[in-house]
């Protein structure tokens, strides 16, 4: 089959590898429709993911047909429509049974890699490097999924991909991003990032009850898609403004209720800050550059949350944590426990309330997945999301 | 918003117990099975004389010998290259000052951790290291070739000697300890979690065979017999004399606290009876045999709370290769259909 392949930093390759198998009781075998590139598959692309091998098949945002299933799978047939979360969760382990489903305890065989960086493994993700389990991903024809009758959501017949597809990650990730916020009514919330997790964080925002949710970027384009279809009250061009000094103005000064990190570990700046995080990193000393971050903790008001879901993967440095002690802020992060999302955010979806299609730009046959990531990374012809049809 | 003061709910005491703050120091809970007063203080496997006796001194001697070569390859790292013949440039001066660093931060864990024998392996991982940039530096042209293999000869040493230390780690089971003590004592499902056995089959209701993997496809063998056996509380066994790797074990099994299963806590002691097998040893077990067991035991939990060991396109088959799907047939791995 073909599949979209790592190379090497900045080099991705569609070539031809096996088809997969069911290697364990409970797994499926899915043929992919439709298929999306993610932000965090730039982190990758961009050679900042260590245990990255050439060949690895990339990809974890997916959905298709399920066209095999093995012997334990009860819930699923040959045929149904599913999509499928990019954590791989078990569903019996503790974490499972909390809703934790992205710090599974049994999906990473290679479990002893993370722990090393991390302290403890999360839950394996597919293609995502051999630290997070060496799975294939869903930039491909096939996949095998593992766990399938605890991941996978059965779509019923009559809505097209485009407004489903997003379940297997970014929509779930921006709304646990505003879940996380403890949303009460006339709550102002800002969002750093307004890429496609960004513009789900916003709207999700608004479906949790936020009253005025401000939008923040670099990217006029990136701003008016948060303005016209994810509702944002306001938005803020940091490379035109003062970050800290609009939400200020925004807010009568008392700062957002609460503030949403949507751009994790490759944020950009134009200051000396973004410079000497560069060095850092150049020299090995910072693996993530948390310009954003920093920002959301500094604005945040006394008391209240920053909603990490902006990938990161290693060390950073310079970290506020005087500023998040002696305010009493609460920082709440994680992988998306998708699991746990899909089915409410189906229903919403279901009732009309919204579409997430909303954020794709451009539609691409696989074999051109390497022009879209060059496309995404650069954000060519005002890309937003890249969906990558069979 | 009306202001509220909490009130606090009386701390349930459990009987006999005093207020927190007052009584007698709390008894000091043994680390091993041979510091447990309610275990006698029993021996568990043969001890051999001399270094073993005191694993703790031998890793703090490690811990200084680290943190000399340390110092010695930050401050000369032209010199440290030169003594043990690499070419000196730009990588080799970088790469020695990253390998000095990284002596003296094992040396530093070696010296201040309470239980140093745990930070020993960041040195075994470190003369790993150390042999792969040695080996890939005899491959180019430019080393003096008779440095390089007194280098490499002594890295070995410093290696075998580094692997004399016990190993314990401790994983929680989502099942009840029945279930858990149950699945161990049948001693024939250990290959199903531990990697390098191959199997272990039962003599008698004390004695087994185990066999286990050994480079170039050979295998090793010994008989253990079990010593002591505690329902649902512990298993612990050792090899018999004449074992081609002296061994022993012990296994606990605790209630974990909250109604979140079971606590399981493995140690394993390895004595390699050095010269040609030792060497071998070492490869059997790992580099990192502290890795390897605890990996072992994500193994178990996976069969026990899901059913079978769960695979990746990663994990299949051994040796790093890429994240694809495996090009040969495989057949679906054996699991716990009906229970243990």
């Amino acid at each position: 089959m073909k599949a979209n392949c790592w190379n090497g930093k900045r080099q991705v390759r569609v070539e031809q590898v096996p088809d997969p198998q069911i290697l364990n009781a409970r797994d499926a075998i899915v043929k992919i429709t439709s298929t999306a590139i993610c932000g965090s598959d730039l982190h990758l692309y961009n050679g900042f993911v260590p245990t990255m091998e050439k060949g690895d098949v990339l990809g974890h945002e997916f959905m298709g047909e399920v066209v095999d299933v093995g012997p334990a799978v009860r819930n699923l047939s040959v045929g149904d429509r599913v999509v499928v979360p990019f954590p791989i969760a078990c569903g019996e382990c503790l974490m499972c049974r909390q809703d934790l489903f992205s710090c599974c305890e049994n999906s990473n065989p290679n479990a002893w890699m993370a722990e090393k960086l991390w302290g403890h493994s999360p839950a394996g993700i597919f293609g995502y490097s051999h630290m997070l389990g060496g799975f294939a991903g869903g930039q491909a024809e096939y996949a095998r999924v593992p766990f399938a009758d605890v991941g996978p959501l059965k779509i019923p017949a009559g809505i097209p991909d485009e407004q489903v597809l997003f379940l297997s990650d970014i929509f779930p990730t921006g709304y646990m991003g505003a879940d996380m916020c403890n949303i009460q009514p006339g709550d102002v919330v800002a969002v750093w990032g307004a890429g496609p997790v960004g513009q789900f964080a916003i709207a999700s925002a608004y479906l949790l009850g936020a009253e005025r949710v401000i939008a923040i970027d670099r990217f006029p384009y990136r701003l008016q898609m948060a303005r016209e279809r994810a509702r944002a009250w306001e938005t803020i061009n940091y490379e035109e403004e003062s970050v800290l000094e609009r939400l200020e103005d925004l807010t009568g000064g008392r700062g957002p209720d609460a503030c949403i990190d949507a751009v994790g570990m490759e944020a950009h700046g134009h200051t000396a800050m973004y410079a000497y995080d560069r060095a850092k990193q150049a020299l090995m000393l910072e693996t993530d550059r948390p310009l954003a971050l920093r920002e959301a903790i500094l604005a945040c008001r006394n008391g209240g949350v920053v909603s990490v879901i902006g990938v990161y993967g290693g060390f950073i440095d310079k970290f506020p944590m005087g500023s998040v002690m002696n305010r009493s802020l609460t920082i709440r992060s994680g992988q998306c426990h998708v699991q746990k999302y899909m089915r409410p955010l189906l229903e919403h979806i279901e009732r009309g309330e919204i579409d997430p299609s909303f954020v794709i730009t451009h539609t691409l046959p696989l074999d051109q997945a390497p022009r879209g990531y060059d496309m995404f990374l650069n954000k060519r012809d005002n890309c937003e999301k890249v969906v990558l049809k069979m | 918003m009306t202001s509220s003061t909490q009130q606090t709910r009386p701390y349930a005491r459990r009987a006999g117990e005093q207020p927190i703050g007052v009584g007698e120091a709390a008894p000091e809970r043994g680390r091993t099975y041979a510091d447990r007063p309610e275990f006698g203080g029993a021996e568990v496997g043969q001890r051999s004389e001399g270094l073993l006796h005191d694993p703790e001194r031998v890793a703090r001697g490690l811990g200084w010998f680290s943190i000399g070569l340390g110092l010695a390859q930050i401050a000369a790292p032209r010199g440290m290259a030169r003594m043990i013949g690499v070419e000196d440039g730009e990588t080799s001066r970088d790469a020695m000052f990253a390998i000095g660093v990284r002596e003296i931060a094992s040396g530093i864990g070696l010296l201040t951790r309470p239980r140093p024998s745990g930070w020993v392996w960041t040195r075994v991982g470190g003369d790993v290291m150390d042999l792969t940039l040695l080996g890939s530096a005899l491959k180019s042209g430019h080393a003096n070739r008779n440095r390089m293999a007194a280098a490499t000869a002594a890295v070995v040493g410093v290696t075998v000697l580094d692997l004399l230390i016990d190993v314990t780690e401790a994983i929680t089971v989502n099942r009840s300890p029945e279930e858990v003590y149950r699945f161990w004592r049948n001693f024939e499902n250990l290959p199903r979690f531990m990697e390098h056995l191959e199997s272990v089959n039962s003599i008698d209701n004390l004695r087994s065979r185990w066999k286990a993997k050994a480079p170039a496809g050979t295998t090793v063998e010994w008989v253990a017999e079990i010593i002591d056996d505690q329902a649902n509380r512990i298993i612990a066994w050792r090899s018999l004399p004449d074992a081609d790797v002296p061994n022993s074990g012990m296994v606990r099994f605790a209630l974990a606290p909250g109604n979140r299963g079971t606590e399981i806590t493995v140690e394993l002691h390895y004595e390699p009876p050095g010269g040609a097998i030792g060497a071998a040893i070492a490869k059997l077990f790992g580099q990192e045999p502290s890795q390897q067991v605890k990996s072992d035991l994500h193994r178990l939990k996976q069969v026990l709370e899901t059913g079978e060991v769960m695979q990746s396109d990663a994990s299949i088959s051994p040796g790093p290769h890429p994240a694809r799907p495996p090009a040969e047939r495989i057949g679906l791995a054996p699991s716990l259909q009906g229970g243990i």
